[in-house]
C-alpha cells in the first residue's frame, strides 16, 4: 500500500482527529491563561491566605504528572460524584496544570516590571486595582509572552495525552488506525507530521506575532 | 461506587506502588543521562563548519521538540516491528526520551555557551589556545554553573513524563497503579497514591534546583566582581 492510497483512505479520519486536537487546544489555551493571570496575581498579593492557596495550587499541579492528573479528573471524580466527559478532563486537567506553570511566569512578569512604574504609580496616588489594570499588566505582556509561547507550544504537544482518556484526538485517530492496518510508520508519521505543521506554521508565527503586537503597544505607549 | 477512602486496601496496595515507584526512578535516571548525552550530540551538530549539516541538524531537533512524546513513543515503539527490528518497550521508550529531551538539553547547552562572555574565546584565541584546551579549561568551567539549573528542570521533567511510559506497557508506577486499579476496579486510592508519591519526590528535587540555583547565582556574582 503505497502512502497516497493510505493517506486517500485514513487521510480523512486523520483531519477530523486534527479538528479536535485543535478544539482542546484553544479551549485549554483560554483556560490556562484565565487561571494563570488570576493565580499569578494572587501569587504577588500581599495577602499570605492569598498567597498561601496560590503557592500551593501551584506546587501541586506542578509538582504531579499531567497524566496523573488527567486520569485522576477523568476516573477518580466519578467516585465523588463527579463526571466529566472525557473532552472536559481533558481541557481541565490541562488547562489547569498549564495555569500553574503560566502563573509562575506571570508573577516572574509583573516582578520585571520596573520599580519605577511602581513608584510612579504610588507618587499618583492610584489605587492598588487601578495601578495594577492600568500600569502593571499592559507592560507585563512583552516580557510573559515569549516563555509563554513556549508553553503554548507545551501545551499543543500535551494535548495529545486525551487520547488517553478516549478523547477522539489526533494521537486517538492514529492509535486506531494503527490497530486496524498495522501500518505503524504511516498513521503515526503523519500524526508527527500534522502536529508538527500545527506548530511550526500556524501556532508558533501567530504567538511571534503576538509578541510583536506586544511589543509595538508598549513602544507605543511610551513615547 | 463510593468516595470513601480505604486505608486497608490503600496499605495493601502500597508495597506495589513503591517497588514500581523504583522503576519511574530507573527509568528517569537511565532517561536522563542518554538525553544528556544526546543534547551534547545535537548541540556539536549545530556548530559543525558546515552549514548544511547544521540546518538539517537544526532542523531535527525543531520537529523532535515540537511533536507529542506519546506518539513518538508509539512511533519507535511500533514502527520498528513493520520493518522487522522488534524493540523491548524498555528500550525504545529510553530511545525516545533520549531523542526528545536531548533536543531540550542541547538548548540548555546552547544557552550556556552563548553565556559565557566573548571575551573569555577572544583571549583563549590571543593566548593560542587549542580548540580542545578552550573548552575544557576555559569555556566548559565557566558554562556548566549556568547549565545546572535547567538541566535539573529537565529531570524532574522526564521524571513527570514516565508515567506516559505505561502506554507502551513500560512497568512503571502509573502502569502499576493503573493495573491494581483495574484488578481491584478501585482507581481513587491507586490514582491518588501516584499523585502523592510524585509530589513527594518532586517537590524536594525542585526546591534543591532551586537551592542550587540560587547558590550558582551567588557564585557567579562573586566572579563576576
Amino acid at each position: 500500500m503505497s502512502y497516497f492510497s493510505f493517506l486517500a483512505e485514513h487521510g480523512s479520519t486523520l483531519l477530523l482527529g486534527t479538528v479536535t486536537t485543535l478544539k482542546v487546544l484553544v479551549c485549554a489555551t483560554i483556560l490556562y491563561v484565565i487561571i494563570s493571570i488570576i493565580f499569578g496575581l494572587m501569587r504577588v498579593s500581599n495577602n499570605s491566605v492569598i498567597q498561601g492557596v496560590a503557592t500551593v495550587y501551584i506546587e501541586f499541579f506542578r509538582g504531579t504528572s499531567l497524566l496523573v492528573q488527567l486520569f485522576w479528573f477523568y476516573y477518580v471524580l466519578p467516585f465523588f460524584g463527579i463526571s466529566l466527559e472525557a473532552f472536559t478532563a481533558g481541557v481541565v486537567a490541562i488547562g489547569m496544570n498549564f495555569g500553574a506553570y503560566g502563573a509562575e511566569i506571570v508573577r516572574g512578569g509583573i516582578l520585571a516590571v520596573p520599580k519605577g512604574q511602581w513608584e510612579g504609580a504610588h507618587a499618583l496616588n492610584f489605587s492598588p486595582f487601578k495601578r495594577m489594570k492600568n500600569i502593571i499588566i499592559p507592560q507585563i505582556f512583552p516580557i510573559i509572552l515569549p516563555p509563554a509561547a513556549n508553553l503554548t507550544v507545551e501545551l499543543l504537544k500535551a494535548t495529545a495525552l486525551v487520547a488517553l482518556v478516549t478523547v477522539v484526538d489526533l494521537t486517538f485517530e492514529a492509535k486506531q488506525i494503527n490497530a486496524i492496518t498495522w501500518l505503524s510508520a504511516q498513521c503515526f508519521g503523519t500524526a508527527l507530521i500534522i502536529y508538527y505543521i500545527i506548530s511550526r506554521f500556524f501556532l508558533v508565527p501567530f504567538l511571534r506575532w503576538l509578541e510583536v503586537l506586544a511589543a509595538r503597544k508598549v513602544g507605543k505607549e511610551k513615547t | 461506587m463510593n468516595a470513601e477512602w480505604k486505608w486497608d486496601f490503600a496499605f495493601q496496595i502500597l508495597p506495589k506502588l513503591l517497588w514500581a515507584t523504583l522503576n519511574t526512578i530507573m527509568a528517569a535516571g537511565i532517561g536522563y543521562a542518554i538525553a544528556s548525552v544526546v543534547g551534547l550530540l545535537f548541540l556539536l551538530g549545530q556548530r559543525t563548519p558546515y552549514r548544511v549539516i547544521n540546518i538539517i541538524v537544526r532542523e531535527i531537533v525543531e520537529f523532535i521538540r515540537s511533536t507529542p512524546l506519546l506518539i513518538q513513543l508509539f512511533f519507535v515503539y511500533f514502527v520498528g516491528p513493520q520493518f522487522g527490528i522488534v524493540l523491548s518497550a524498555w528500550v525504545s521508550a529510553m530511545i525516545t526520551i533520549g531523542l526528545h529531551f536531548g533536543t531540550y538539553l542541547s538548548e540548555v547547552y546552547r544557552g550556556a555557551l552563548e553565556g559565557v562572555p566573548k571575551t573569555q574565546w577572544e583571549a583563549c584565541r590571543a593566548l593560542n589556545f587549542s580548540t580542545i584546551y578552550t573548552y575544557k579549561r576555559i569555556i566548559f568551567p565557566q558554562a556548566f554553573p549556568i547549565a545546572i539549573p535547567g538541566m535539573g528542570n529537565y529531570l524532574v521533567g522526564i521524571f513527570k513524563d514516565t508515567p506516559l511510559l505505561s502506554t507502551i506497557g513500560v512497568a512503571e508506577l502509573f502502569h502499576a497503579a493503573t493495573a491494581v486499579g483495574g484488578y481491584h476496579y478501585r482507581y481513587l486510592e491507586p490514582y491518588t497514591m501516584v499523585g502523592i508519591i510524585f509530589l513527594i519526590l518532586s517537590i524536594p528535587a525542585a526546591v534543591g534546583i532551586r537551592k542550587l540555583e540560587r547558590s550558582v547565582n551567588k557564585a557567579q556574582g562573586k566572579t563576576k566582581q
